[in-house]
């Protein structure tokens, strides 16, 4: 189980982002961070991976335990080799390299011996880049770089699994496709924290959801309650109470008919 | 045109030893964004320790060779652990700068050992001469070409087909990417530091191979590995290999023909060509012949 508790997090000395964050995902199980753009979800991300460093931030207080291991102070590599593994917003595959190749560069704290056999398991999971091995991966299309991402993050074989926002900037058609893929590696035992903006698609597979807002979570239950909560509808999953009035009725100014000529 | 041929020979040995000098350059530049200006005193004691470890410890040649070329790597890593390490996240150009120290503390380091004697590196080939389809071309300039391109090759296959080559380039492309797979970005830098200090000590004991012998001040001829990169692209290993030979040619053609065609522009106008190369590469492709276009969809 991967178990923050009271998390905060301050960047160059002075920006406090995380207020004392606790979450926990618990093993075998998708949860669900959501969240408005700043409210720290990737610094959560972050502070997880050992990343924090990169950005000029800090760990100023509480823990990040893997299965009761303390793991907030150790560096990236470490913590990659402790299991955790990491999608990273928009994707961030090397473009210059070929499928193959970042597919490879996920393996690099694996087991040597356990290459051959991770390639033929991501392929087999990600069929649509299976035929473009040897290809250059910027030429993907964006669902295809996703799932390459997600790949790459598998190659490690990690017992949990960090997604950060997987369907920004895709087609509904391709968020959906991503979204089974997140379920069948769900089933394959992998643990999944889910960072998404896509309130929908996160909370239709996740088991408990987290809402992350100026760096607190403000809410927090299962993913089945979330999704009838009131406000949590209106404001993430974009629908309104019957009767609350339309917006229509709140535009000031005239509406008129305007002609293509 | 035996004259010709003997001319564009001697070129490509002195250009293969710029090449590898090129290679070295660019390979900390694609790793770390740092222009290494310390390649050509690292270079000048390469030849040093292979001279030393010839007449100082009685080593045979090629294992002399070797062993100045692990002392390089060793000294290269040290170098980037003490001098870069904590440079890292500042601009390159503040990281640049501290490589120009390097190089002057290097630089006198080597001058302090070397003295003002020339010294000679022990090598078989001495100025023998051998023949190659009835043209007579000195074993030195063939010995510099096949080692220099071998020892790229090699440098080559490692990061194409490697692990650790593999997040080497990783490294190169995107840090914190690498970071996020596990990629040790600290030990990368050091170990391109590392192949760039063997590259130099092998180009060091080439160039003080044959007639030649290596003085404290011989640095400064590595500062033409500055045009090969200008020339090749400051991120293409094999665009320095080009640039080298290029520019190699280009010098020892002038060389052997200025004095006869231009013997207006005066004596040792060679010495210029490769800046003069390098001025022209930068007005009209500044980014270099070979420079690696960016990959975008469109």
């Amino acid at each position: 189980m991967l178990a923050i508790s009271n998390l905060e997090v301050v960047y160059e000395d002075v920006i406090l982002v995380l207020k004392g964050v606790s979450l926990s995902v618990p093993e075998g199980s998708i949860v669900a961070l959501l969240g408005a753009n700043g409210a720290g979800k990737t610094t959560v991300l972050r502070a997880i991976t050992g990343l924090l460093g990169v950005h000029r931030g800090n760990i100023t207080k509480g823990t990040i335990t893997l299965d009761g291991e303390e793991i907030h102070h150790l560096d990236a590599p470490a913590t990659v080799a402790t299991g955790i593994g990491q999608v990273m917003e928009g994707r961030r595959i090397f473009t210059e390299f070929t499928v193959d190749e970042n597919l490879r560069i996920g393996a690099h704290t694996a087991d040597r011996g356990s290459v051959d056999g991770n390639l033929d398991r991501v392929y087999s999971t990600f069929p649509a880049i299976a035929g473009r091995r040897t290809q250059v991966a910027g030429y993907l299309s964006g669902g295809e770089q996703q799932m390459l991402a997600i790949g790459r993050a598998l190659m490690a074989e990690p017992r949990v699994l960090l997604l950060d926002e997987p369907s920004l900037g895709l087609a509904p058609l391709i968020v959906q496709q991503i979204r089974d893929l997140i379920v069948e590696i769900n089933q394959q035992g992998t643990s999944v924290l889910l960072v998404e903006q896509n309130a929908n698609m996160a909370l239709s597979i996740a088991s408990h959801g987290y809402i992350l807002e100026t760096g607190k979570v403000v809410m927090d239950k299962p993913a089945a309650e979330l999704r009838e909560d009131e406000d949590v509808r209106e404001f993430y999953l974009g629908l309104r109470e019957e009767g609350a009035g339309s917006f229509r009725d709140v535009k000031h100014y005239k509406r008129r008919k305007r002609w293509l000529s | 045109m035996e004259e010709l041929i003997a001319s564009v020979i001697r070129g490509l040995g002195i250009g293969s030893t710029y090449a590898l000098l090129g290679v070295g350059f660019v390979i900390i530049y694609r790793a770390t964004e740092v222009v290494n200006f310390a390649q050509p005193a690292l270079m000048i004691l390469g030849a040093y320790f292979t001279a030393y470890y010839v007449f100082n410890l009685g080593l045979p040649f090629w294992v002399a060779t070797l062993a100045a070329m692990v002392t390089m790597a060793l000294i290269g890593a040290i170098t980037e652990r003490i001098a870069l390490r904590p440079m890292v996240g500042e601009p390159p150009f503040a990281a640049a700068m501290v490589t120009v120290g390097v190089f002057i503390i290097l630089l006198i380091v080597a001058f302090r050992l070397i003295g003002t004697t020339v010294i000679t590196v022990g090598d078989p080939w001495g100025l023998e001469r051998m023949d190659v389809f009835g043209i007579r071309i000195f074993q030195v300039d063939v010995a510099k070409i096949v080692i220099s391109m071998v020892a790229i090759s090699i440098v080559g296959i490692f990061l194409k087909r490697s692990r650790v080559g593999l997040a080497m380039r990783a490294t190169a492309l995107d840090q914190e990417v690498a970071l996020a797979q596990g990629v040790n970005v600290g030990r990368m830098f050091g170990l391109s530091w590392a192949i760039a200090g063997a590259l130099a000590a092998l180009a060091g004991m080439l160039i003080g191979t044959g007639s030649g012998g290596v003085e404290a001040t011989t640095a400064f001829i590595a500062l033409k590995a500055l045009p090969v990169i200008i020339l090749g692209g400051l991120d293409s290993i094999q665009g320095s290999v080009y640039a080298g030979l290029i520019i190699g040619v280009a010098e020892s053609l002038t060389r052997s023909y200025q004095p006869e065609f231009a013997p207006i522009l005066g004596a040792n106008f060679d010495v210029v060509v490769p800046y003069l190369i390098m001025i022209l590469v930068l007005m009209v492709r500044p980014y270099g012949l070979f420079g690696t276009p960016e990959v975008q969809r469109v």
